[in-house]
């Protein structure tokens, strides 16, 4: 009988320690793959000079969307600030879409091994971009149910576990277009 | 690249998932796509919202890969167990249950280690699966790359399978030593939305740790038949000659425990497939959900499997062993509609409902 409240108070420091590992290993997952959006960002950067040096020749008429992409490249490597990063990522993103359509309209470009293995590291890289913020945003959710959700609340509380911002794309692209009823 | 259910955005060339309004990408209206809704039967309803598709929870796939490591050392005890039952009734038949019981442990402890530590590689190379590198299948690396990324494991190593028929399977104890092998047939008949799907369903295995279990269970398998072909051939096949020569009052003994080793040998193949099928039917829908959590687009998949379905899913080195590992069981191809109550997949058909159920697709439509 004399053991059950020691019994007791080591299933409560049980729970305790694995409650908190859980919240530290869901924090460093988050923190994680924030690194791996940065990772894929930066290969979009080394991989549009390589792309554009391929193009340019072929597309004498094109050079504005080229100089558009360039442009934006530059702009957001040179962004500060994560909203700031995020919209200039946005920009570039669809650029680079539109660069995608004109070369799918010279029939020599698609032809060409170079061009369409650049376009496919580029759409694959695109699509690590997106997913590894989705990723991000679903650990953000994972971490922030389960500090705020009873019992893990108090150990993050305690140890104060901080909520985290999930990744959001520009407000204005989300925004419902407003119809006129005149 | 693109196929004909994803819509292309008219402005970026995006691929969006199919019966999306805006481009998501660059947020161009889509329009009515011709072929937008082709996997719908082409009954595309305004009114009919597509439910928002949310994240599978993550502590679901810690449960998974849990309740699987738990399972695959289950499998051991099992293993043992039944080893030790066939080795002591087999070597009782032939009048020496001991060196029966000695040599079914050095199989025993033989066939663990390899399943353990060279079970995937035997898996592949069953298969004929080589590595996939150089430039064609770039594509098939980028899309492994990124399904790893959606599901936060580390990226597998990926092999390709020489061969028309259309299937995949993942391998590998843990998701950091994990490689997914599909054919080539499949890479190459596989818009880049499906192949995507079909990945990701393998990377559910790879998280939730299923490939463990399977490569155990198969190794359970195969060694029950094994041990059982062995004896059942030895039996049938004159050694039981040496038991009727008598060794002096252990013949009523070797009796019995022939007819225990007969009974056996029957007995433990049947349960050996009985466990392999329980085993994959609730895994495939859970890995079905979760590819459909990963892309965010559960009609890619439901895409690929009714392409898998109508274009076929042998793979070479095909057998009763290793069906239970791919996306859609190579060796019984079934209709949309065939009911499988001796499988170890559930029906394709019922698999593409469910995606579509959940891709907003109403079923029957």
């Amino acid at each position: 009988m004399a053991y059950i409240p020691l019994v007791l108070v080591v299933v409560i420091l049980a729970w305790f320690v694995a409650a908190y590992n859980k919240l530290v290993r869901f924090r460093n997952q988050i923190k994680n793959a924030w690194h791996q959006i940065d990772v894929q960002l930066k290969r979009r950067y080394d991989l549009i000079p390589n792309l554009v040096e391929v193009v340019k020749d072929y597309m004498a008429y094109e050079q504005e969307t080229l100089t558009r992409v360039i442009e934006a490249r530059g702009a957001a490597l040179s962004a500060k600030g994560p909203a700031a990063q995020a919209k200039a990522e946005g920009l570039l993103t669809e650029t680079l879409k539109s660069l995608f359509a004109v070369v799918e309209r010279y029939p020599e470009l698609k032809a060409n091994q170079n061009v369409a293995s650049l376009q496919e590291e580029l759409t694959g890289t695109e699509n690590k971009i997106s997913f590894a913020r989705q990723f991000y945003n679903d650990s953000v959710m994972t971490y922030n149910n389960a500090i705020q959700s009873i019992p893990t609340n108090f150990i993050a509380s305690f140890f104060n576990f901080a909520q985290e911002a999930y990744f959001e794309t520009e407000p204005e692209s989300r925004a419902v277009p407003k119809a006129s009823l005149r | 690249m693109i196929g004909g259910i994803a819509p292309a955005c008219p402005k970026c060339g995006g691929i969006n998932r199919p019966g999306a309004d805006v481009c998501y990408l660059c947020r161009e209206p889509l329009g009515a796509v011709p072929g937008a809704n082709a996997l719908a039967g082409g009954s595309s309803h305004p009114a009919m919202a597509r439910p928002p598709l949310r994240p599978i929870p993550m502590l679901l796939f810690t449960e998974a890969a849990r309740h699987n490591v738990r399972m695959s050392a289950l499998l051991f005890v099992l293993l043992f167990a039944v080893f030790f039952l066939l080795g002591t009734a087999i070597g009782g038949a032939y009048g020496d249950p001991r060196t029966g019981l000695g040599l079914s442990f050095v199989l025993y402890a033989i066939l663990g280690t390899t399943a353990y530590f060279s079970g995937s590689t035997i898996v592949l190379s069953i298969h004929g699966a080589r590595e996939a590198g150089g430039e064609e299948h770039r594509q098939l690396r980028n899309v492994v790359e990124e399904m790893a990324i959606a599901a936060g494991v580390p990226p597998p190593k990926v092999y390709v399978i020489p061969a028309a028929g259309m299937n995949a399977f993942a391998a590998g104890r843990r998701p950091e030593e994990a490689c997914v092998a599909v054919t080539t047939g499949l890479v190459d008949r596989l818009n880049r939305e499906e192949l995507q799907g079909v990945i990701a369903h393998e990377l559910a295995h790879v998280k939730s740790r299923d490939t463990l279990y399977n490569v155990c269970a198969a190794v359970l398998v195969g060694a029950v038949a094994l041990l059982s072909d062995m004896f059942l051939r030895g039996a049938f096949w004159g050694r039981r000659g040496r038991t009727e020569e008598g060794r002096g009052g252990g013949g009523r003994g070797n009796a019995a425990f022939f007819v225990l080793a007969l009974l056996l040998a029957v007995l433990a193949p049947l349960a050996a497939k009985l466990l392999q099928m329980s085993i994959s039917r609730q895994r495939e829908y859970h890995a079905d959900a979760a590819a459909a959590g990963f892309t965010r687009n559960p009609l890619g998949l439901a895409s690929a499997l009714a392409k898998i379905t109508t274009g076929g899913a042998q793979v070479p080195g095909e057998n009763r062993g290793t069906q239970h590992l791919f996306i859609v069981n190579p060796l019984r191809v079934f209709g949309p509609d065939a009911s499988a109550l001796m499988s170890t997949h559930p029906p394709t058909g019922e698999r593409i409902q469910r995606l579509r159920a959940m891709g907003g697709v109403a079923a029957g439509s």
